[in-house]
């Protein structure tokens, strides 16, 4: 199973992970073994059977409309890598 | 005392034999000796350690605690740890200090056991052997050319070492059990929603679980104990009491209904290890169980299944690493796109960015259905296969990975190759049923697990079959050359 | 527009409304608006490693009530999918949002046309969301000489639910109807304040043209629009650029377009071929959500009155036309404006004309909502008292109204303070009249002169001076018939 560079392009896009030019080729061959691997699912004859998101077929709990986190800003901006007036900072977004 | 379970540590301490402060004293200075050979902690909380055993030992003195106030232990470094750096063996976290603590953290405080420390672990949970971490491989107490397995590998090392009595660890694919077998020691992966993943760093939500690693399974049902709880933060988390896992472990095992399944016995198994496995079933029946075979027919589109449902939930959980808010940032980035592509490359190592990689393959347009939703199809039929193998026997036993430690590098540069040791333990994550490994021999001097796959929320089961088991043999207390200098 | 005859316009609408709970949608963090950046942000909404999201109870709700509010069918079985993309604004790097299983399936909301007449738009479905942050790039922040936009998450998790309409309507002003309609119905239902300014609805607009009888042309969005003006702006801006395109020969290009309502232009934003690949699937993190049929009715029987309800009532119960019904009972706010007012004074259709004319003008003009309204319904409803007990003219009463829209008080006070009192004394009315006569003889011959049928026109004129001798004081009504008593005794 191969991977085209431009499917190679794509992912590192939508999954914003730069791949440098010297790590195409082994990224692509790498992918490739991975996906040889899945592939052996296409021989499984799957009509009719439902798929399974959850291990236990339980529902979701929904929780009382209260408010219980109080203002933590200062603890959380602590960690944070850039930070003024109490807001994170991007490079400039145009939009 | 390094070489006493927490049972009897526990009991020490109830007894004034030591104080939590000497027995910390001495877990840390043996962590300060022998850790430099074998990696297994990312972060050594001295001081707090000190801190919480003189509050344990003032406990203590003051009438009724918890069985596990002042005895020490270890966490994952996947928990969150208030005030502590929390790196999940990532250079993506190397500078998170969480201002939170995961339920399970919060659960052994409350306990008032005595934290030493943070546990290397495969970056992300993602591997097998300890080799991704960003902090540098885990080695095996058993010998140190050989990885722990992973990717709870810093926790399974250190208690094989007797660096700390017990630590916590996640799984995912096998990630307590595999490094469980190849370290020697017992782990216990609970059935999914049994202990609360708030606080624990995800890899994929779906099958992540918490668990504890151990000398032998009375501690894992000590451990489990504290582990084990409810908690509404946590949307997969039942709403079911938490039994006292200690209680029956002493419960007879006859007429106990072993499922042997024939898959697990594939020509892939180590001959070795599958020679400890069948002797270990010999056992049992000499105990009063009886064996049965059984099949469990999907089991060789588990690793299939899973690299495709892992990664799909991992490439969205990772996403929120993104340089904005903590964490690892690049240097001086010129726009937005620049931020997110050279702060996730160079923030995660290979084998995580493999995964997402993957993981955006699979649910891209035109490949959802062929991927994602084919392999959680699958995901139901693997299911169902035990489903119905429970409704004939009690437990199913088999290897827990089919060989024995292996060599640093020695899987080369095909993942896949790594991804086939977790062949025996991945469709119990996929299914969400409990499953432990225990130690039941060796090969060529390295020691081999004996997995059992439980019925779900049957861990005190298992943890009864676990602990008879070891009344009648010494898997357990073996341990590995040079850790007693 | 060019050529619109030739050309139909095909329009459908996305409308984002934030659902009106106190805490968010997945964490226990505030929805107050106007809080300090990123105050209102607990670790879940800045997705923190390790936290996970709980489903708000409430937010459920809300979305069964305005489920119900369009007759549409509940889904008993909603669930989570996670929407991939990174943005700064977008703390896990996924939106969690429902795509497969929405809680609200197809539905309809009637319309009123400007014309009278009545239109049904199709609703596809309605699903719970979370909202993102904002990002600002007012700022001069900077990092290493590096222009900053900085980003707040207190509006992220908020939840919001989107309806997504069939491309029913044909022009602007249908879309705004149906705008309208939607704000007051969730406005009605108490889910959503409906504070456009803030952003607590919003309208994506997905426009196409087509010749009639032939198919659907390609269709273009413009998203977050938040006012109704802005959306009927974008709605001709957009069909005028697209016919005249069209026109020249060319090609419709799907793509995303921001209008601008300062500039009131708008621009590309993304084309299809550069749009995302969400990669959505169901969020591990959530469990599906089940709400059984005995809940679901029992929402439905503590639903509060519908707008359309609301006005065939106000039609039966204060003999209102449907044209006054439709404009008093739409708006929740405005509804009980009017109830109010009309109980107080007891005359619904002198307060219906009071609230329709001159608060109506005031407001417009001023772009005031009725909840901010600066004269009260009690104090409407004491004014309309004042005329009702024939105090004070219909003159005055527009000078009293005008009085407490500037904030000086009561109607009685200002009555009081202006001696604004209508003369209704009979004797001096007489007296008043009596002196018109006698100065007028002129007027007064040329009245006794016309045809029977024809005299009432001739009155005007002693009217007028009569006010002015009373300085504007005197009951007109009462004048009315002293004057025509006294002229028909010289006949």
């Amino acid at each position: 199973m191969t991977i085209e560079r431009a499917d190679i392009e794509k992912l590192a896009e939508l999954a914003r992970v730069q791949i440098s030019e010297d790590n195409i080729a082994a990224t692509s061959r790498s992918l490739g073994n991975v996906l040889a691997l899945v592939d052996q699912l296409q021989a499984v004859d799957t009509r009719d059977i439902a798929p399974m998101s959850h291990p236990l077929d339980t529902t979701q709990r929904l929780r009382a409309d209260e408010v219980t986190e109080p203002d933590h800003r200062l603890a959380f901006q602590k960690i944070a890598p850039a930070i003024e007036d109490g807001l994170y900072l991007v490079p400039r977004v145009i939009d | 005392m390094h070489n006493q379970t927490l049972a009897q540590l526990s009991a020490g301490l109830a007894a004034g034999d030591y104080s939590s402060v000497e027995l910390t004293r001495h877990f840390l200075s043996r962590i300060e000796q022998l850790d430099p050979a074998y990696n297994s902690f990312i972060t050594v909380t001295a001081e707090a350690a000190l801190t919480s055993a003189i509050a344990a030992d003032e406990q203590r003195a003051r009438g009724e605690v918890h069985p596990l106030c002042g005895v020490p232990i270890a966490h994952k470094d996947i928990f969150c740890t208030d005030g502590v750096r929390t790196s999940c063996g990532s250079k993506m976290l190397d500078n998170f200090v969480p201002p939170y603590d995961a339920t399970v953290v919060a659960n052994f405080a409350a306990a008032g056991a005595v934290v030493l420390g943070k546990t290397n672990m495969d970056e992300f949970a993602m591997g097998s052997s300890n080799e991704t971490s960003w902090y540098g491989p885990v080695k095996n107490p058993w010998n140190t050319g050989l990885v722990p397995g992973g990717s709870s590998g810093g926790s399974a090392a250190a208690v094989a070492a007797r660096l700390v009595p017990a630590a916590t660890a996640t799984d995912t694919g096998g990630s307590i059990r595999q490094p469980a077998a190849l370290c020697g020691i017992t782990g216990l992966k609970p059935t999914y929603g049994r202990v609360s993943r708030w606080g624990m760093i995800a890899f994929a939500s779906s099958l992540d679980q918490g668990g504890p690693l151990a000398r032998s399974a009375e501690d894992a049902a000590l451990m489990l104990n504290v582990m084990a709880s409810f908690d509404p933060k946590d949307s997969t988390c039942v709403d079911r009491e938490v039994p006292d896992y200690t209680a029956g472990l002493n419960d007879s095992i006859a007429g106990l209904r072993i499922g042997i399944p024939k898959e697990y016995f594939d020509p892939g198994l180590n001959s070795g290890t599958e020679g400890a496995v069948r002797d270990a079933l010999a056992q049992f029946e000499a105990m009063g169980a009886t064996l049965h075979d059984i099949s469990l027919p999907h089991s060789a589109l588990s690793v299939p299944a899973y690299y495709v449902i892992a990664p799909a939930e991992a490439s969205a959980n990772l996403s929120r690493f993104d340089g904005v808010r903590y964490g690892y940032r690049c240097a001086d980035p010129v726009d937005l796109r620049d931020l997110y592509m050279r702060t996730r490359a160079e923030g995660f190592g290979d084998e995580v960015k493999r995964r997402i990689l993957v993981g955006a393959y699979c649910l891209s347009a035109g490949y959802y259905d062929a991927y994602y939703k084919k392999a959680q199809q699958v995901r139901r039929l693997i299911k169902q296969d035990f489903v119905e193998a429970f409704k004939s026997v009690d437990l199913v036993m088999g290897p827990t990975c089919p060989n024995p430690a292996f060599a640093f590098g020695s899987k080369g540069d095909n993942p896949v190759a790594m991804y086939l040791e977790d062949i025996y333990t991945i469709a119990t994550n996929l299914a969400g049923l409990p499953g432990m490994s225990v130690p039941c021999g060796t090969v060529d001097g390295l020691p081999v697990g004996l997995q059992m796959i439980g019925n779900y929320f049957d861990e005190a089961r298992m943890l009864n079959v676990g602990h008879r088991f070891q009344q009648v043999t010494d898997w357990h207390n073996r341990t590995p050359e040079g850790i007693n200098p | 527009m060019t050529a619109a005859n030739d050309w139909e316009v095909v329009i459908g609408l996305e409308v984002h409304v934030q659902l009106a709970t106190r805490s968010k949608i997945f964490s226990g963090a505030s929805t107050a608006f106007g809080a300090a950046p990123n105050s209102q942000a607990c670790a879940i909404d800045l997705a923190m490693p390790g936290t996970l999201p709980v489903a708000n109870e409430q937010a459920f709700r809300f979305a069964v009530m305005f489920g119900l509010a369009i007759d549409a069918e509940i889904a008993e079985t909603s669930v989570f999918e996670r929407k991939n993309y990174f943005y700064p604004d977008l703390p896990k790097g996924y939106q969690t949002t429902q795509l497969e299983k929405p809680i609200v399936g197809p539905g309809h909301v009637d319309i009123q046309l400007p014309d009278g007449g009545h239109k049904r738009v199709r609703i596809h479905h309605a699903h719970l969301e979370e909202d993102a942050g904002k990002s600002l790039h007012e700022g001069d922040w900077q990092v290493n000489g590096r222009p900053m936009t900085g980003i707040d998450l207190n509006r992220a998790g908020t939840p919001l639910i989107e309806i997504v309409s069939e491309p029913d309507m044909r022009s602007a002003d249908e879309a705004v109807a149906f705008a309208r309609k939607l704000h007051s119905i969730v406005t009605s239902l108490g889910i959503c304040d409906g504070d456009m300014s803030q952003g607590s609805m919003r309208f994506d607009v997905n426009i196409s043209v087509h010749r009639p009888d032939t198919p659907f042309g390609t269709r273009t969005e413009t998203k977050n629009l938040n006012s109704f003006k802005f959306m009927e702006d974008a709605i001709a801006l957009e069909v005028e650029r697209q016919i005249d395109i069209l026109e020249d020969g060319g090609r419709i290009i799907q793509e995303t377009r921001l209008y601008n309502g300062e500039t009131r232009r708008a621009r590309s934003m993304r084309t299809k071929e550069e749009a995302n690949d969400y990669r959505y699937f169901p969020c591990p993190d959530l469990l599906p959500v089940v709400i059984d049929s005995q809940t679901i009715e029992a929402i439905r029987d503590s639903l509060p009155e519908l707008p359309d309800a609301r006005e065939q009532r106000f039609v039966e119960q204060y003999g209102l036309s449907e044209y006054d019904a439709g404009i008093l009972g739409d708006e929740a706010d405005m509804a009980r404006f009017f109830e109010e007012v009309a109980k107080l004074c007891g005359d619904p259709k002198l307060a219906a004309n009071w609230i329709m004319g001159e608060l109506a003008a005031r407001l417009n003009s001023t772009d005031t909502a009725i909840g901010q309204s600066p004269v009260n319904a009690g104090q409407l409803a004491g004014l309309i008292a004042r005329i009702m007990d024939h105090s004070i003219s219909n003159n005055m009463a527009k000078q009293v109204f005008d009085a407490m829209w500037k904030g000086e008080g009561e109607p009685d006070d200002i009555i009081e303070k202006r001696g604004l009192k209508q003369v209704s004394d009979a004797g001096a009315l007489e007296k008043i009249v009596d002196e018109v006569i006698a100065k007028n003889p002129a007027m007064v011959q040329d009245y006794l002169g016309t045809d029977e049928s024809k005299r009432k026109k001739k009155l005007g004129g002693f009217m007028g001076q009569i006010m002015k001798a009373s300085k504007g004081q005197a009951n007109p009504q009462q004048v009315n018939e002293i004057l025509v008593r006294k002229l028909n005794d010289l006949l």
